[in-house]
């Protein structure tokens, strides 16, 4: 319990539009140790972005709906934070890299002053001293400072993002969202990005949730892994338990369908199907449908967590049975 | 930046060129004849015909437009034909009014329809917005001389607060104002809303909710700016095209303005008044645009370095995406 930085306990989160619920979150747990860096890793639509976003608590508040839960960030529940709290919180003990460079910047600011707006906003600091501290930033991630006074269209997408990452880690946060900072560029500036977020990671102790559907980038950057499906978490371990050892039919199907190069197999092996309407999901597993190993009792009811080593938990009945 | 207004100016004098043209020629085919205007239905065709020789309107029509270019090189737009003033005279002793007329309304508009279109969009869906829009809706879509009467019959009839015509003290300039600015107000608010909700959908404005600004800031600062362009079009088109259009609104009112000069010349087929009136109108909403452009280079960084491409900057040196 103490040295978790982040607890999640049952979240659920709806959006509603005008004929459906759409239900994103169902009932999530997932712990963050100090220093830890966790991959949750999912299909698209699986709520991993959901998840980042209720934690900083700036879901779009017309059409999301945040149902219950408890999300403790250093033993304080942030949803019954005052707004004002929140937003001591957000951009500095808990900041967000956005998935696409290419619009997370506002477009008619010098990026300088993107950066040393979060800088000035959380420490008690002169506009000058925040600015200075920016072009360190800047610095930091490989940009020369000179460009501080430069808007965003002038610079490449994967400069973009280490501005946006620059941006995050400006106030040296004890936790960072990346919200798939690396799906919009180049393999290349992917490297680059995913090294300088390393070396930063190791210099300010930050813990990381890295949000991707890259289990290269994860088995790479991350101690642990949680995989989402359908809104919640099925799997959850240490990189290398998940990789050596992974239970959950899911995880399986996942590793599965990577293509490897020592393989001679002629095709890819997708996992059947399509992941359930997320208006309207089964009222047992919810990868029932998909599932090569699926038993009749997975239909009736939604199966709970097991822990099946210490550390390494799956949601699914089979567990049980001692390994599929 | 300089470079670019320049050449604006300069693409200024072959449209200000076509304008007279086009103007000239319509007048050609438009059906009336000032000079039996002038002499009244009892005149003799020999008078009649006389005048026109006198006024040079026998003369083919390539001519009359040498003639009117000339004169206008050298600061001459011509004699109204009716009151024998100089035309320049009349138009520089009316502008002013127009000009008064024109601005307090749009600041009028601005002042009120920019928080109107704020307000509503940061509370979309509710009943603060539908109200506020459905109010807009009904600005727009009613004439503003419908206004202008009403106001008058309920202040100036019923209530005498506010004199019923004429600028003579400052409380005439209240209701054509206000039945100016009504419909422009509307528009306005119309506009900021549907481009601040554009923009309020934006990811950089989540970014900047999840740097911790508070939600003002993030509306001010990052939405309102971004949102700002569509509507400084919609403004800079409005107060050029008012500056003709406040007809309505001068004619009720008795303002000396402008369009009730160019409406008389209209009506009286007083032709040099027509062409004259035009020519400066449009040139000077040739210069409105002119001006919000500038103002979108201002505000749009983007926008600007498109302007200054050419000229020498850093902008060169890394890969420009625009």
């Amino acid at each position: 319990m103490e040295d978790n930085l982040l607890e999640i306990r049952d979240l659920v989160v709806e959006y509603h539009t005008d004929d459906d619920v759409i239900y994103a979150v169902n009932n999530i747990n997932l712990t963050i140790k100090k220093g830890e860096t966790i991959g949750l890793v999912g299909e698209t639509g699986a709520g991993k972005t959901t998840i980042a976003k209720s934690i900083l608590r700036i879901l779009p508040q017309l059409q999301a709906d945040l149902k219950s839960g408890e999300i403790f960030f250093e033993g304080v529940d942030m949803l019954t934070l005052a707004e004002r709290d929140m937003r001591k919180i957000r951009g500095n003990k808990i900041s967000m890299i956005f998935q696409d460079p290419m619009t997370a910047l506002n477009p008619i600011e010098k990026v300088g002053f993107q950066i040393a707006e979060t800088i000035k906003l959380h420490n008690k600091i002169r506009r000058e001293e925040a600015e200075r501290r920016a072009c360190d930033m800047l610095e930091m991630v490989g940009i020369p400072m000179d460009r501080f006074s430069e808007y965003p269209h002038q610079f490449s997408g994967g400069m973009k993002q280490r501005v946006v990452i620059a941006m995050a880690l400006a106030c040296n946060p004890s936790l960072l969202l990346a919200d798939e900072p690396t799906t919009a560029l180049d393999v290349t500036i992917q490297a680059q990005v995913l090294d300088m977020m390393r070396s930063l990671k190791e210099k300010l102790g930050t813990s990381v949730i890295l949000i991707t559907h890259d289990l290269g980038v994860v088995s790479d950057f991350c101690d642990s892994v949680a995989v989402a499906y359908a809104g919640e978490i099925v799997e959850r371990g240490s990189v290398d338990r998940i990789f050596n050892n992974p239970h959950h039919p899911y995880t399986l199907g996942l590793f599965g369908s990577l293509p490897r190069l020592d393989s001679t197999e002629p095709r890819l092996k997708p996992i059947k199907g399509l992941m359930p309407d997320p208006t309207n999901l089964p009222s047992g597993c919810r990868f029932y449908e998909r599932c090569p190993d699926a038993a009749e009792a997975c239909a009736l009811s939604p199966p709970q967590d097991i822990e099946i080593e210490p550390g390494h938990t799956i949601k699914c009945i089979r567990g049980k049975e001692g390994g599929i | 930046m300089l470079r670019y207004i320049g050449n604006r100016l300069l693409l200024l004098i072959p449209v200000l060129l076509g304008i007279s043209l086009v103007v000239l020629v319509l007048i050609d085919i438009t059906p009336g004849d000032p000079a039996r205007m002038l002499l009244g239905a009892q005149a003799t065709q020999q008078q009649v015909d006389d005048l026109r020789e006198e006024l040079g309107l026998n003369d083919p029509l390539p001519v009359r437009y040498v003639r009117f270019i000339w004169n206008v090189l050298h600061g001459d737009l011509g004699t109204s034909l009716m009151t024998k003033r100089p035309i320049v005279d009349e138009m520089l002793q009316r502008f002013p009014y127009t000009l008064m007329l024109v601005s307090l309304s749009i600041v009028l508009s601005v002042l009120l329809g920019i928080p109107i279109g704020i307000y509503a969009s940061t509370h979309q869906n509710t009943w603060k917005d539908n109200t506020a829009m459905f109010l807009a809706l009904f600005c727009v879509s009613m004439p503003s001389f419908w206004f202008a009467l009403l106001m008058i019959r309920l202040f100036g009839v019923q209530l005498r607060w506010l004199p019923i015509s004429g600028v003579a003290t400052w409380k005439g300039w209240i209701l054509p104002c206000i039945a100016m600015a009504l419909g422009l107000t509307a528009l306005i608010a119309r506009q900021m809303r549907s481009d601040l909700l554009e923009v309020i959908r934006q990811d950089y404005i989540t970014t900047a909710r999840a740097k911790g600004l508070s939600e003002g800031k993030v509306i001010y600062r990052h939405g309102l700016k971004n949102a700002m362009i569509p509507v400084i079009m919609v403004i800079g088109g409005v107060f050029g095209s008012s500056l003709g259009g406040s007809l309505i609104a001068e004619v009720i009112y008795s303002i000396p303005g402008l369009g009730q000069y160019i409406m008389s010349g209209l009506n009286n087929r007083d032709y040099p008044v027509i062409q004259g009136g035009i020519l400066i109108l449009s040139t000077m909403f040739a210069i409105v645009i002119l001006l919000v452009d500038v103002l979108f280079a201002l505000v749009d960084p983007r926008i600007r370095s498109q302007y200054a491409r050419k000229s020498k900057g850093r902008g060169k040196r890394v890969g420009d995406e625009t």
